[in-house]
């Protein structure tokens, strides 16, 4: 008897489709050939290459909420981030080209700091992560306010926009380009010992402490993550949109949601990253969908709330079923006559 | 107060009590019969039974089989409040009040006397002071809210509040678990009172003297059957201690592979303590196995985490291979070489969602990254040698059982070849061939001059696996004792009974 039996590369394959975040592809392929129906211009290459440029902040910021929420965390202060680098873009930058790279420097700088600041306060002052986001998100919009008056103001030199807006060789978006070695480089963090201890962290933080694991420590670098996404995002958001107040408002929920329609689940400890791209992907497509079949974008707001409480209702239960071996399968466990773990021991004597 | 005039009648009697957590039998058929104005002492060893007997009896567990009678009269209770307007009140180990609220409002809550709609405080004030009166502490203010109070006082309340919902039986849990000498003897007084007024008293402890100074009667329990009942006049701590333990060795234990001999120490505490241990000074050897008994609160556990760095020490030496070592994190004490293997494997030891090959790189890559490859490629072969029995390296660890569970515990902490193990209950809820393999490593880590702490409420495990046995009472080491003693004498140190004998 082979005590550790292994499953061909297709079984697996098929297998992961099953989880919640395998599942997020299929979904993505159904939405696509859905969109390519309703508008079948939708399914030309520069179309897509075009939606998918349209795309890369939010799935850049799914990203970033991907490693917070794994860890058992939340950031609600993605969306504030994002208006508060717009902005210090426009102010610091301006029509300076000389300061890009300063600039640039600056709002990584002032990502990390967010991040830490983020991280130190849920771990170290043990305040809850969802209270100490919020409160960021809330000081980071009156400093947004404060600098603009609440209208548009600045606006930074076109060359710094083309990072968000441009196009390689006048093919390829460098927004796309930054996604997918973003995405590239979290799928291979992920793999590193680093992302591994990020999921027991977030499965269950007290085994992971006494097993020698910073756990402090993990979470924060999580945070610094998402900050530093949102970064990213608002970076790339300047180019599209130009520098607004309102830039970036709701993208914390927008990305908490394609995090969850990803298949991670709140609470930390699974999830794959590339779904959490994924599912901003697919939730873009949705909205595009109701688009083309004419329903109005007020309600984009409603299906998002729809979803993200439906996609953690099915997560937690689907998880559950997809990962069960199958019963026939016992006949290995048949060995041990304990085949459901006892608790310990007596209930009655703890 | 009317004298109980029908002293002796059986206020509650139990017969044949099965009761089963997840189809394993917990009790097995036990009778229990409490009379008027006694004191009744429950014994046993760690997983006696005695909780779960006494939450059957608090309505808290519905038995699978047998019956209960109340003065006569079968009962069968679907929730505790039943039980309590029945007259059977519980005070739990873990006290059950709310600590911002006054003692008054802790013992009226949800019954709180009423003047038209609002809460008549004055009244509720006034009964209070009655209450306490009447069960002999009438100097405890009852607008004092309850985190001012000390534990005893605490206790006081619980047993006030028993009182005060008119109970024929109150059942107590450990209540002297936590409370100093002068303490025992106001709680002794105050139950003194209750028998006077023909109340019964169940009384579960581990404390053996106090059971001998209180109780009446004394019934023992063992692996969940009925041992016996009898007069306390009857018995004595040794003949007691005997029949809690009263078992052969049942389970079978590898011989320690020829050549192991101790070595140069590898674990060394002076005077080391912390909030839960004290004044603990031991030496483990390379290659050696020592036990560490004591019963359930005894400091066992919190010393192994003081080791470790969990609760870190804060007084006395430590030393591990000869250097001054004091931990001040689980990652400080990983990077010196010890390991832990937790009590509990499901809520300290494992990430269950994760799979077999994630949770046993846990420790390698959490604490040495760069070693992550190396042990990835010798996992299989090492779990493999464990015999572990599962799908596949990607199996979530929750489908396991809690065998190959432990397998799991033990191949993640292998893989960062620890010099001293820590073992906490290593073979708790685990199937006899599982124990067998547990015990087949320590061997082979032993053999392999690893040192070797463990922690064991099974008595005959510590016997048959340790080379010295530490026993600890109230956070302390209460004395060592060789690999040939018998579970009497573990028991005995660990009960405290043998000071009684020396005295």
């Amino acid at each position: 008897m082979s005590a550790l039996a292994q499953q061909s590369p297709w079984q697996r394959f098929v297998a992961a489709l099953g989880t919640p975040s395998g599942a997020v592809f299929v979904l993505l392929v159904v939405l696509l050939i859905a969109a390519s129906i309703a508008n079948p211009r939708f399914a030309e290459p520069d179309q897509l290459v075009r939606f998918l440029a349209r795309t890369a902040p939010i799935a850049i910021a799914a990203i970033g909420q991907f490693f917070v929420i794994v860890s058992g965390e939340f950031d609600l202060s993605m969306g504030a981030v994002i208006a508060a680098q717009v902005v210090i873009a426009g102010n610091i930058i301006g029509q300076d080209e000389a300061m890009i790279l300063p600039g640039i420097a600056l709002m990584l700088l002032v990502g990390v700091m967010v991040g830490l600041l983020n991280g130190v306060l849920t771990t170290f002052a043990k305040v809850p992560s969802f209270i100490v986001t919020l409160g960021m998100m809330l000081a980071l919009y009156g400093f947004v306010r404060f600098l603009t008056g609440g209208a548009a103001t600045g606006n930074p030199v076109d060359s710094f926009r083309e990072i968000g807006r441009g196009l390689l060789g006048d093919v390829l978006p460098y927004s796309v380009i930054i996604l997918v070695v973003l995405a590239v480089a979290a799928w291979l963090l992920m793999r590193s010992p680093f992302g591994h201890t990020l999921l027991a962290v977030g499965d269950n933080a007290v085994a992971a402490r006494l097993s020698g694991t910073r756990t402090a420590g993990v979470k924060i670098s999580a945070f610094v993550l998402s900050s530093l996404a949102a970064t990213v995002a608002g970076i790339l958001l300047v180019g599209y949109a130009g520098v607004h107040p309102s830039i970036g408002t709701g993208y914390e929920f927008q990305a908490i949601t394609a995090v969850v329609l990803g298949g991670a689940v709140l609470g930390g400890g699974r999830g794959w990253v590339l779904s959490a791209a994924a599912g901003a992907i697919a939730l873009e497509l949705l909205f595009t969908v109701l688009n083309q079949v004419g329903t109005d974008s007020t309600w984009r707001p409603s299906v998002q709330g729809i979803i993200i409480i439906l996609a953690v209702a099915l997560g937690a239960v689907a998880w559950r079923t997809a990962r069960r071996p199958p019963s026939v399968s016992r006949t290995d466990a048949a060995r041990d006559p304990d085949p459901i773990p006892t608790p310990t021991p007596t209930p009655g004597e703890q | 107060m009317n004298p109980p005039a029908d002293s002796g009648a059986v206020v509650l009697r139990a017969t044949g009590i099965v009761q089963s957590f997840l189809g394993t039998a917990v009790l097995h058929g036990v009778d229990l019969e409490l009379r008027k104005g006694e004191v009744h002492g429950l014994v046993g060893e760690n997983g006696a039974g005695k909780s779960t007997l006494m939450k059957v009896l608090a309505g808290v567990h519905q038995p699978d089989h047998g019956s209960l009678e109340l003065d006569g009269e079968p009962i069968a209770f679907t929730s505790p409040l039943q039980a309590q307007r029945a007259g059977i009140a519980t005070v739990y180990q873990e006290f059950t009040l709310l600590v911002d609220r006054t003692i008054a409002e802790n013992i009226w809550l949800g019954r709180e006397p009423r003047r038209g709609p609002l809460v008549d405080r004055a009244r509720m004030l006034r009964d209070t002071r009655e209450l306490l009166e009447t069960i002999g502490v009438p100097d405890l203010d009852p607008s004092l809210p309850v985190r001012q109070l000390s534990v005893a006082e605490q206790q006081v309340v619980e047993i006030a509040k028993a009182v005060s919902l008119d109970a024929t039986v109150i059942s107590m849990d450990e209540p002297t678990a936590a409370l100093a000498d002068h303490e025992v003897a106001l709680l002794a007084r105050i139950i003194a009172g209750l028998t006077d007024r023909g109340i019964a008293i169940l009384y579960v402890s581990h404390r053996l003297r106090e059971v001998f100074d209180l109780c009446t009667t004394i019934t023992v329990l063992k692996d969940g059957a009925l041992v016996g009942t009898w007069p306390a006049e009857e018995l004595d701590e040794r003949t007691l201690v005997r029949q809690m333990v009263g078992r052969e060795l049942s389970a079978f234990f590898p011989d320690a592979t020829p050549g192991t001999e101790p070595g140069e120490p590898m674990l060394e505490l002076e005077g080391a303590g912390n909030d839960f241990v004290d004044d603990v000074s031991l030496t483990v050897r390379a290659g050696e196995i020592v036990g560490i008994a004591g019963l359930q609160g005894a400091g066992r556990t919190e010393l192994l985490h003081g080791i470790f760095g969990a609760d870190p020490f804060s007084r006395g030496t430590m030393r591990v291979a000869g250097r001054r070592f004091r931990p001040r994190s689980p990652r400080h004490a990983v990077r010196a070489g010890l390991a832990l293997i937790t009590e509990d494997r499901k809520t300290q030891g494992l990430s269950l969602n994760l799979t077999v090959l994630q949770n046993a790189l846990g420790v390698v890559r959490a604490v040495f990254p760069s070693r992550t490859r190396a042990a990835r490629d010798a996992m299989p072969s090492a779990l493999a040698e464990l015999e572990l029995v599962a799908r596949g390296l990607d199996q979530e660890v929750q489908f396991l059982s809690g065998g190959n569970q432990q397998k799991v515990v033990l191949a993640r902490w292998l893989a960062v070849a620890p010099g001293v193990v820590l073992l906490d209950e290593p073979t708790r809820g685990i199937d006899v061939g599982a124990k067998f393999g547990v015990y087949e490593v320590m061997r082979r880590l032993a053999a392999s001059g690893v040192a070797i702490l463990m922690v064991s409420s099974e008595l005959p495990e510590v016997l048959g696996m340790s080379d010295r046995i530490l026993v600890m009472r109230d956070g302390r080491l209460a004395g060592e004792l060789p690999s040939t003693s018998s579970e009497e004498d573990v028991l005995a140190l660990a009960t405290g009974a043998d000071e009684e004998a020396a005295a």
